[in-house]
């Protein structure tokens, strides 16, 4: 049985926040490239929207980021080196805290270039520009899960699979927040169906990484402590958010010729559904492991 | 580099009196916590940003009546940072606040840390705490400015039964040896070293004599007594096996084609046209 006897670093609502928006920002990136590489001309609202929604997020992420620090002001020392006589760029790639705010630096950049595009203000980026910034996007939404456990916390430390499970759930999150929020930007039907279907295959994902998270803190003993009390009832909500979407995965959405709508459930309610289990899921991995 | 110092805590002769915790606070102007009464004759409760010096009180009194105490029905162990030869909490630091002295001591950097915390989720032995006055991390210093004016430091110094005795960490760890022979020929069976040598955490500064297991004590065993970045591997490539699958899931749901009607179908397909 792992023995531990750490303090928890009271990482709260801040932390669980950024790890939600890190995860949506990252994930809203990759899903508007693999619409403009592999969809239709009928995708391109919701891949404008796609690429508007990564870098109001970023900005949030940076913010959460820099007020959970007991100095904000000096946010700026992950970068910088200041201690006296060495001076350069910190960067440790054994720490994934200091490649996180790296790789958010550089994804950062990435969703200004897709900003400025969504808002038309740019020429369409090029393919290996979008393949870049997918790579940082899929690094910013699984990496948090990796920086918990590379820790000495219970359950964190005691898994290897809240790297998958972060990313798993981050793509699941942006599949719903795009098929919602591209109801209001006369997104396609077709291209929310498909978001919809997206949305399946990540629970599923989601779902077998939470079964590796539940046997593998089985295996090291701390299971008890996330299965008791409020966190079991957290848990029951995380997987049944995730019922409605691993049903839309196996059923076949049909499109009138007309291009109508499914369903104002799919469109609307799902989502929001999947979103709350996203967050819900963050709260209850971070908590149940500090108090 | 000055010579590797440590210190040797003989717990076995700790009498609880908690003169080191005092001298730690008066040599480094700690405040410590408003005063809390617990089940113990422990007030102090943990090492924090307040408290750098803890002594244990481990009450191991038997609930049924016995002839033979053998010193062992309390323990006690006063408590600090390991100042390990691989340090957790330095190996996670973000901003390399974190730092070897001269001395091969770990010391951490108030005017670098911006108190992100990671530090504390890493050290597997509790012993750095967060300070919301000073926005920043806190722990033992070794008081590494007497050491630099070639003073014993603080609570080592106080220490009325020499349980924490300071010194070149070669002659400490000779010593240590002599002393865990004698307990054991003594019959303590359970006395033994805990971070004399490099297997746990490469070796501890701050090494014990305990008079029972580790974990006892609260102290992690040598299997359980890993580094964060162990994790590393794993955590990544459980990422990467959830981006390759959620990239390809994504491609097969999105790709122009999927759930439309077979009108529509022919309709995308003249539009990529």
């Amino acid at each position: 049985m792992a023995q531990h006897f750490v303090h928890p670093p009271n990482w709260t609502w801040y932390i669980v926040s950024y790890f939600f928006l890190a995860g949506l920002a990252g994930g809203s990136y990759v899903l508007a490239t693999i619409l403009r590489l592999w969809g239709s001309q009928r995708d391109e609202a919701v891949i404008r929207l796609g690429y508007l929604i990564p870098l109001p997020l970023c900005v949030l992420c940076a913010i959460f980021l820099t007020i959970d620090l007991g100095r904000p002001l000096a946010f700026w020392h992950m970068l910088i080196n200041t201690t006296p006589g060495n001076g350069g760029l910190n960067f440790k790639y054994w720490s994934p805290m200091s490649v996180g705010v790296w790789a958010l630096s550089i994804f950062g950049l990435f969703s200004l270039l897709a900003f400025f595009e969504g808002l038309g203000r740019l020429r369409p980026m090029p393919s290996a520009v979008t393949i870049v910034g997918s790579f940082f996007g899929l690094f910013l939404a699984g990496y948090t899960g990796v920086l918990l456990s590379v820790s000495n916390q219970p359950l964190w430390s005691d898994t290897y699979a809240l790297g998958g499970l972060f990313l798993a759930s981050g793509l699941s999150g942006s599949a719903a927040l795009l098929a919602w929020l591209g109801h209001y930007v006369n997104g396609d039907p077709s291209t929310e169906a498909r978001l919809g279907a997206a949305d399946g295959y990540f629970a599923i994902l989601e779902l077998l990484f939470i079964l590796a998270f539940f046997v593998t803190v089985a295996m090291a003993g701390t299971i008890g402590r996330t299965l008791s009390g409020i966190w079991v009832v957290l848990w029951i909500l995380v997987l049944a958010s995730l019922i409605p979407a691993i049903r839309g995965a196996f059923a076949r959405t049909t499109i009138s010729g007309g291009g109508t709508a499914a369903l104002a459930q799919t469109a609307i309610v799902m989502p929001i559904i999947v979103l709350i289990g996203v967050f819900l899921m963050r709260i209850v991995v971070v908590f149940s492991a500090q108090f | 580099m000055a010579d590797q110092v440590g210190f040797f805590t003989d717990t076995s002769v700790c009498i609880g009196c908690k003169a080191c915790e005092v001298a730690c606070k008066e040599w480094n102007g700690l405040a410590g916590d408003p005063p809390e009464f617990r089940d113990s004759f422990d007030n102090t409760g943990q090492l924090d940003a307040e408290n750098w010096r803890h002594v244990k009180f481990i009450d191991l009194v038997p609930d049924a009546p016995t002839v033979v105490g053998n010193g062992q029905a309390w323990l006690l162990m006063s408590d600090i940072c390991k100042h390990c030869e691989h340090a957790s909490c330095m190996e996670v630091c973000p901003t390399n606040a974190i730092i070897k002295t001269e001395f091969d001591t770990v010391f951490i950097q108030p005017d670098v840390c911006n108190g992100c915390r990671n530090c504390i989720s890493a050290c597997p032995y509790a012993a750095i705490g967060f300070s919301k006055d000073t926005g920043v991390v806190h722990k033992c210093t070794f008081c590494y400015d007497r050491l630099q004016n070639d003073l014993t430091p603080a609570c080592a110094k106080a220490c009325p039964t020499q349980s924490i005795q300071f010194g070149k960490l070669d002659d400490l760890r000779t010593r240590a040896d002599a002393r865990v022979a004698a307990l054991q020929a003594q019959g303590y069976s359970q006395a033994q070293l805990y971070g004399r040598d490099d297997k746990i955490y490469g070796g501890l500064h701050a090494f014990f004599l305990l008079m029972a297991k580790p974990e006892v004590y609260n102290l992690p065993n040598e299997q359980n007594a890993g580094l964060p970045r162990r994790n590393n591997r794993g955590g990544y490539l459980g990422a990467l096996f959830a981006a390759a699958i959620g990239v390809i899931a994504g491609a097969v749901a999105l790709r122009r084609g999927a759930q439309d009607s077979p009108n529509d179908r022919g309709a995308g397909e003249a539009e990529k046209k």
